[in-house]
């Protein structure tokens, strides 16, 4: 036999280590190098960023000309005509108009009252009819009376207040966002609530009591650079009463009219150094004034008249006509299926043409390659939706900004987890994508299968088709529940509005939301290195 | 590491079918081993576990004694080309090369050498899709020359190729194995093997049939046989018959002779004073002895399942 007398070949044989690097990099030089694909990010980023400029830029021209055709002043929480809601101390959009009886309160010092009565009128049942409204006795369930103690009379300034309200009883409420309970139950003469605050430097004290002799701390908060002297005194707001019907075809229709609330307080003593003149009564509002309200003195008695809220804005309120920067990135969904579809083609190209093959000789160990594939889509996915994401937020700013319509703040870290998150659900949407292209190595079924798992829950959830129970349960169970990174506001139980997927509420919070996709993710995976080792290739 | 490969008794089943049934064979460096049978006899499926693609059910495939599996940047073990059609069509073929060279941690300079090797040229730059599948072939081969192997795998690569491109790659292979290399090239055509390969690996339905060098191939396919051509046929053929030999007659003038050698041959007619023109002894060609190897291999089975014969009984 001839192999006896040769010398066997001896190659310059690489020392290198075979580095999980060089995988990635193999897998990154496959990417790059199908024009096909690397359009196909391309393309996501643009329908993403433009589908957001175009929805954001239409609602936003739709805002201005029902302005025009009104010409009546806007509510607070109405966003066109210029009025813009203030912003609380943590940079959210909030309501802030209630009538106010104040006194400044300079230094330490407390305030205690009784209240007996909370009563109010509502709008009888037609308020969409022409001339004046007519009224009816009723609360709306938030109707507040109390004390509160406020930084100034600016709208938006920090405040923290102690208050009986119509159907959730007493509430310890700060800056807008932050809702304590107290003692349940309603106000009447036969058992009427005791109240009080008190302020230490920054910090505010509230208390409630039956009686007026056993007291119960509901609250202690903090208001970061509290002036010395302080507006502190009795209040009444009434948020407006709303009624909202749910269309079972999809959208909502929404009534909303003005309501006023009458709080009867008595009892009233205080501790610190107060004025010995009179109250000062009156309402406080962004349009300067316009709302509902009055008090009346006699014989230590007030009767304090108000309407408004002290609340966050939130979208999805009747009336509401901002834009949200959810709404920004509406194009998500279509940026998905273009990221779908490259993702799945990562892998089922390859099984489509035997490269697979090729792939698994050249890297034999398999999870490492599918890592490897998963690491790269993903990355790339990542990178093409935090630059979409970014940029319809970014422009969109711009275009409301020059149209002069209006877009819900949201505090920056709220902004950047929405960002951030959205890149991210698109990237683990593409792990999902070639790890479902793994298992079922075919192009159409996978793009098809990932797309039925999130885009559709997605937009039947989010475009209200369904009932909002129905909704709520495709946005929690599907891989869609990710979508909450890009809710911008939190459901306040304070405030009432439609929470619903439509005006960018989801049924869980958003990192909960992103975990579930995490946990499909997950699991596709896992099932796929599975299958991959087993399988022959 | 050696440049070997050791295939030892592996079973396969797809289904119902026995793709391989016991396949055991050596691939040796320095030279060209034909790995040679009839379309399903199971030589992709043999490279495929090879390569560690497929997993077999018994028996072991070792590249240099390890399995592949196990290597470490195997491209610079074993070069393989399975399929040439596995390629990205929207791809150019250089990036083919550049992302197979990367996953090895090579760089775009041997991308280069390798294009050079297999001469694709200017055709480099083009998308893969384009290529004829002879232009596939050499980008295939290319692909298996990137991590300058000891081993070179080859399943089908005279598919496609022109007469031009039959005549480089035949020897191509040559070239490496002179290198030391050990180099394994399939094919379902004895004839394309014939002036190539130094060893053969025939095989039929799963197994090994004939693990042997051309050379004695031939000679235990030729033994015993000569051609014999007179005019006096049948006179000839009842002086041969008494002597005990088995006969067939080819032509109106021509015999085959088994079981006599030549010389005993002339001498017998000539005692009998029977004319004859020619008398020859028969050199079978590579194809003849492999389609006669082939067909007793299917004999065999044929015959086995009624007998309870082995399969060791058939080699």
């Amino acid at each position: 036999m001839t192999a006896d007398t040769v010398t066997p070949y001896q190659p310059d044989q690489q020392t290198g280590r075979d580095g999980f690097g060089q995988l990635l990099r193999a897998e990154w030089t496959k990417f790059r190098t199908v024009r096909g694909w690397v359009i196909g990010a391309v393309v996501a980023v643009l329908v993403m960023a433009g589908l957001g400029l175009f929805v954001g830029g239409a609602s936003s021209s739709s805002c201005q000309s029902a302005t025009g055709a009104s010409g009546a002043p806007a509510r607070s929480g109405n966003a066109c005509g210029g009025t813009v809601n203030p912003v609380g101390p943590g940079g959210e959009p909030v309501t802030d108009s209630f009538y106010f009886v104040r006194q400044p309160l300079a230094g330490n010092g407390s305030i205690t009252v009784r209240i007996t009565s909370l009563t109010g009128l509502l709008p009888s049942s037609n308020p969409a009819a022409q001339g004046p409204i007519d009224t009816r006795p009723g609360l709306v369930p938030w109707a507040k009376a109390g004390l509160i103690v406020k930084d100034g009379t600016t709208p938006g300034s920090a405040y923290a207040a102690i208050m009986v309200t119509s159907d959730h009883g007493v509430r310890m409420q700060d800056d807008y966002t932050s809702d304590i309970a107290g003692r349940a139950g309603t106000v009447s003469p036969a058992s009427p609530r005791w109240l009080r605050l008190t302020r230490s430097g920054d910090t505010i004290t509230g208390y409630d009591s039956a009686d007026g002799t056993h007291w119960s701390q509901v609250g202690t908060v903090h208001l970061a650079g509290l002036p010395s002297t302080v507006q502190a005194g009795m209040f009444a707001a009434s948020p407006a009463w709303q009624q909202i019907t749910q269309n079972f075809g999809g959208g909502e229709n929404g009534m909303v009219a003005p309501s006023q609330d009458t709080a009867v307080f008595d009892q009233l003593s205080r501790s610190g150094a107060w004025p010995a003149g009179a109250w000062t009564g009156d309402y406080i509002d962004a349009d300067g004034g316009s709302g509902i309200g009055g008090f009346h003195q006699a014989s230590g008695r007030f009767t304090v008249t108000g309407s408004g809220d002290i609340a966050p804005v939130v979208p999805g309120q009747a009336g509401d006509t901002g834009t949200t920067v959810t709404q920004d990135l509406i194009g998500t969904f279509a940026g998905l299926i273009a990221v779908i579809v490259v993702a799945t083609m990562f892998i089922t190209a390859e099984y489509r043409r035997g490269l697979i093959r090729v792939t698994l000789t050249a890297s034999p160990r398999r999870g490492r390659v599918l890592a490897a594939k998963a690491i790269v889509i993903g990355s790339v996915a990542f990178v093409a939706g935090l630059v979409a994401a970014a940029a319809a937020v970014i422009f969109a700013a711009q275009l409301a900004h020059t149209r002069g319509s209006y877009i819900f703040p949201v505090p920056w870290p709220t902004e950047l987890r929405m960002v951030v998150g959205t890149a991210a659900l698109i990237a683990v949407t593409a792990v999902l994508a070639v790890a479902l292209g793994t298992v079922l190595r075919r192009s159409a079924a996978a793009v098809t299968l990932v797309i039925v798992v999130i885009v559709l829950p997605y937009i039947l959830g989010a475009a209200s088709v369904l009932p909002i129970g129905a909704s709520d349960w495709l946005l929690r169970i599907t891989p869609a529940a990710a979508f909450a990174v890009q809710q911008a506001t939190p459901q306040y139980q304070q405030v009432t509005a439609i929470y619903s997927p439509n005006s960018g509420f989801f049924p869980l919070a958003p990192w909960a939301g992103f975990a579930v996709l995490c946990g499909y993710a997950a699991l596709a995976l896992g099932l796929a290195v599975v299958l991959l080792r087993r399988r022959d290739a | 590491m050696e440049a070997t490969i050791e295939v030892s008794g592996l079973r396969k089943r797809f289904g119902s079918t026995l793709a391989l049934d016991g396949m055991s064979f050596t691939v040796d460096p320095g030279q060209v081993t034909g790995f040679v049978g009839p379309n399903g006899a199971g030589k992709s499926t043999t490279m495929r576990v090879i390569l560690g693609l497929d997993s077999a059910e018994a028996g072991s495939a070792l590249i240099g004694g390890q399995p592949y599996a196990s290597l470490r940047h195997p491209l610079s073990h074993v070069g393989s080309l399975l399929d040439a059609g596995a390629l990205q069509p929207s791809r150019s073929a250089r990036n083919h090369l550049l992302w197979l060279a990367h996953s090895q941690g090579l760089g775009a300079s041997r991308v280069d050498e390798v294009i050079e090797q297999a001469g694709l040229g200017s055709a480099i730059r083009r998308k893969a899709g384009g290529y004829s599948l002879g232009m596939r072939q050499r980008l295939g081969i290319a692909a298996a020359l990137l991590g300058d192997p000891p081993v070179l795998m080859l399943d089908e690569p005279f598919n496609g190729l022109d007469p031009e491109g039959i005549v480089w790659i035949k020897g191509f292979l040559g070239s490496l194995a002179a290198q030391g290399r050990a180099v394994l090239v399939s094919s379902h055509l004895m004839s394309e093997l014939q002036d190539t390969a130094d060893h053969l690996v025939v095989v039929g339905r799963g197994h090994v049939i004939a693990d042997t060098s051309v050379a004695d191939l031939i000679a235990t396919a030729s033994s015993g046989r000569v051609t014999l051509r007179t005019t006096a046929r049948s006179e000839a053929m009842a002086v041969l018959a008494h002597s005990g030999a088995v006969i067939a007659t080819t032509d109106r003038d021509t015999l085959t002779i088994s079981g006599l050698a030549a010389e005993k041959i002339v001498a017998l007619l000539g005692e009998s004073g029977v004319p004859f023109s020619e008398v020859s002894a028969h050199r079978a060609t590579l194809e003849e002895a492999y389609m006669e190897l082939t067909k007793d291999a299917v004999e065999f089975r044929a015959a086995a399942s009624v007998q309870g014969g082995t399969e060791e009984a058939a080699r």
